[in-house]
């Protein structure tokens, strides 16, 4: 199980035969603020304005963007930790948004979630061993005792720590150790789908990098499938698939990582991927940068028009006139501006040559 | 030229429940006049201890200053009284902290914070401070400084809120900004805004800076010189360039594999340092980053390397340098 084989593996399911498991249609969050309670002159934060992915299985989908874009709101409404304004949150065939709390919590056993911060989504109070038995026992996965406690000490090394762990209180681990508490309670729940919200941006990174190694891992073994929500541009190059991109509550451009990276297509997304410093001092002295202006509007009033409109070196005056659909460029890459137009077919020889120089990519 | 800050020897330690903890156990290091260097290193290295000894703000009983020597413009910080230490904070040194809520004060306005230190340090009469304070505002990149004089910290934007921290620690034209983690809690677009105004201004006026950050990119964008710091002491230091292009300590070499990067093609596995950071209550008598080390041998275990140079201005603390190559992880 070496990690090229994985990684070609991953690459040749580009185009996934089987049904998606996770299908995200039309999804919109308004949160309600201000006013007083006579519930008078409220705003309306638009979270999450119509989102719209799907999630093969066994693939990761990176879903990158800035504070406020609406990344963890998403997050939270395909957990039906929020529940969304509008739109459908279908995972392995069946709506979530209309279930019933008790189906509900059962299908959600099978989607669990990883935090940015171990510490504060661990129980103080507990020991490792009881945080991650008690969710076997209330799930019923592991009925008595004594299974449960191989069960623990099997999840514990899954994640690379020792069965001693289990008696140890989260104040007595590294914040790497608490990080794969976190994943090996996710774990226990033998989900399909994780939700990764920031899962390294709180760790150093040499400890980044273990746990990133850890989850690509843990997602070959037992065929898991995961959004990775994070703003670290670098990091979700690594670990991702595809990768959605986030301004203001929108997705402005959608692709599979290779054509993100080496070809970003909507302004916004190269501005980002243009202000990453490398580190490199060569490669910086050299590198031409684009420093976007202004800041990432409120969206309690987002800009008419493209959102992004204000802060676009390429905005002509229909850009704040028209909301841009998110429209094919090239096959299966998607972005939503209107200035940009669908590449025209190139000759197959040219794009097989260009296929091939990108392969270790 | 002469050392605008020279820092020998230094040594912090805070008594906690489980012992003393050496945050910061015996570094020296300077910066010249104008210049900026990267104080770079993992959570809990000592590089922030560093720079608020520096500025004496190590807060006691806990914490205090148990050796060394803190030289600005050649007197001795740690020799100075109180009162004469307060005159250096924010008129000679200014500083920009990582968190600018937690550094403004909520209940001030903006104006009353900026005309605070002019009146104080400057001895500027109100109505100069406040004219001054728009000025500083505009340098900073915020437009219609009247308006914004009189709103409070609540009112700006994680961005707008380090652009006046950075007018404050400006404003009584210093020396020297130390700056700690000052994008770290920003977003990358704004990072680089502020990153770009630092270094811009810095020019302008001829300040040095002290940049602590655990971010490599931002080392090499920004920086001259560069410091790496482990457990409390400093493991490598030279130019940025020479630093990133063959680093000459396995724990430099190893923080440069194990982030990903976006100019280079995608590793199917990340190179990590295994294990964590030595508890700094209980260092080992050797070198404190042999147990992660994949060129350690039993000399490292034993004595503990110092730093020493390897080429001219390329300095390493370690046995082994001679093996240090840039894929030694891999």
């Amino acid at each position: 199980m070496s990690a090229t084989l994985a990684a070609s593996e991953r690459a040749g399911q580009a185009s996934p035969p089987h049904a998606p498991v996770l299908q995200v249609r039309g999804l919109v969050k308004h949160f309600a603020v201000g006013g007083g309670l006579a519930g008078g002159g409220r705003a309306q934060v638009r979270a999450v304005d119509g989102v719209d992915f799907e999630i093969a299985r066994g693939e990761t989908l990176g879903l990158v963007g800035e504070s406020g874009c609406g990344k963890t709101t998403t997050g939270r409404c395909i957990l039906l930790l929020e529940r969304p304004t509008a739109g459908q949150v279908v995972f392995e065939g069946q709506d979530l948004t209309a279930m019933s709390d008790s189906d509900l919590r059962r299908a959600r056993r099978r989607i669990q979630v990883i935090f940015q911060d171990p510490y504060s989504s661990l129980n103080p109070r507990m020991t490792v061993g009881q945080m991650i038995e008690e969710p076997l026992a209330v799930h019923g996965l592991a009925p008595d005792p004594a299974r449960r406690a191989a069960r623990v000490a099997e999840l514990l090394s899954h994640v690379g720590l020792l069965p001693d762990m289990a008696l140890r209180y989260p104040h007595q681990l590294s914040g790497g150790q608490r990080q794969r508490v976190g994943i090996a309670r996710a774990l226990a729940m033998q989900p399909s789908l994780i939700v990764c919200d920031e899962p390294v941006s709180a760790l150093d990174v040499s400890i980044q990098a273990q746990i990133i190694n850890l989850l690509e891992e843990l997602q070959e073994t037992f065929g898991l499938t995961y959004l990775f929500v994070a703003h670290d541009l670098s990091v979700v190059r690594h670990i991702s698939d595809r990768v959605a991109v986030m301004y203001l509550g929108r997705i402005v451009e959608i692709t599979d990582r290779r054509s993100l990276y080496d070809d970003p297509q909507h302004p916004y997304t190269r501005a980002l991927l243009s202000a990453v410093p490398i580190p490199d001092p060569v490669v910086e002295a050299s590198r031409e940068r684009q420093v976007l202006a202004g800041e990432v509007p409120s969206p309690l009033a987002p800009p008419t028009g493209c959102v992004f409109h204000p802060r676009c070196p390429m905005a002509v005056a229909e850009c704040s006139r028209t909301v841009p659909p998110l429209k094919e460029i090239r096959p299966g890459h998607h972005a939503a501006c209107i200035r940009l137009e669908p590449a025209l077919p190139r000759p197959l020889a040219e794009r097989s040559q260009e296929q091939a120089a990108s392969n270790d990519r | 030229m002469e050392r605008l800050l020279d820092v020998r020897d230094l040594r912090t330690e805070f008594a906690t429940g489980r012992g003393v903890v050496r945050a910061v156990d015996g570094v020296s290091w300077d910066i010249m006049p104008g210049e900026t260097v990267a104080l770079v290193g993992e959570s809990g290295c000592g590089k922030s201890v560093s720079a608020l000894s520096v500025m004496r703000l190590v807060a006691p009983p806990a914490g205090r200053i148990s050796g060394g020597c803190i030289y600005f413009r050649g007197r001795d910080l740690l020799a100075l009284s109180d009162a004469e230490m307060r005159q250096v904070r924010g008129r000679d040194i200014g500083m920009v902290f990582q968190e600018p809520m937690t550094s403004l004060n909520p209940v001030l306005s903006i104006r009353r914070q900026l005309t605070e230190m002019l009146e104080i340090h400057k001895g500027l009469s109100p109505a100069a401070a406040h004219a001054r304070a728009a000025e500083l505002l505009g340098l900073v990149g915020i437009s219609d400084p009247e308006r914004r004089l009189r709103q409070y910290p609540h009112e700006f934007s994680g961005g707008m809120r380090q652009r006046i921290m950075i007018a404050m620690a400006l404003s009584c034209e210093p020396a020297l900004i130390l700056a700690d983690e000052p994008t770290t809690a920003l977003d990358v677009t704004i990072q680089a805004q502020i990153l770009e105004l630092m270094r811009d201004l810095a020019r302008r006026f001829g300040v040095a800076t002290l940049m602590i950050t655990h971010n490599l990119g931002v080392v090499a964008r920004y920086t001259d010189r560069v410091n790496v710091m482990y457990a409390g002491r400093i493991v490598e230091r030279g130019s940025a360039r020479a630093i990133y292009a063959r680093p000459r300590h396995p724990y430099t070499a190893g923080l440069l594999c194990s982030v990903p990067r976006l100019d280079a093609p995608r590793p199917a596995k990340l190179v990590t340092i295994p294990g964590q950071p030595p508890d700094l209550t209980r260092l080992p008598a050797g070198c404190a980053f042999a147990e992660r080390c994949p060129l350690a041998v039993s000399r490292c275990r034993e004595e503990r390397p110092e730093l020493d140079e390897v080429e001219t201005g390329h300095l390493a603390a370690c046995w082994r340098t001679a093996e240090v190559t840039k894929e030694l992880a891999a």
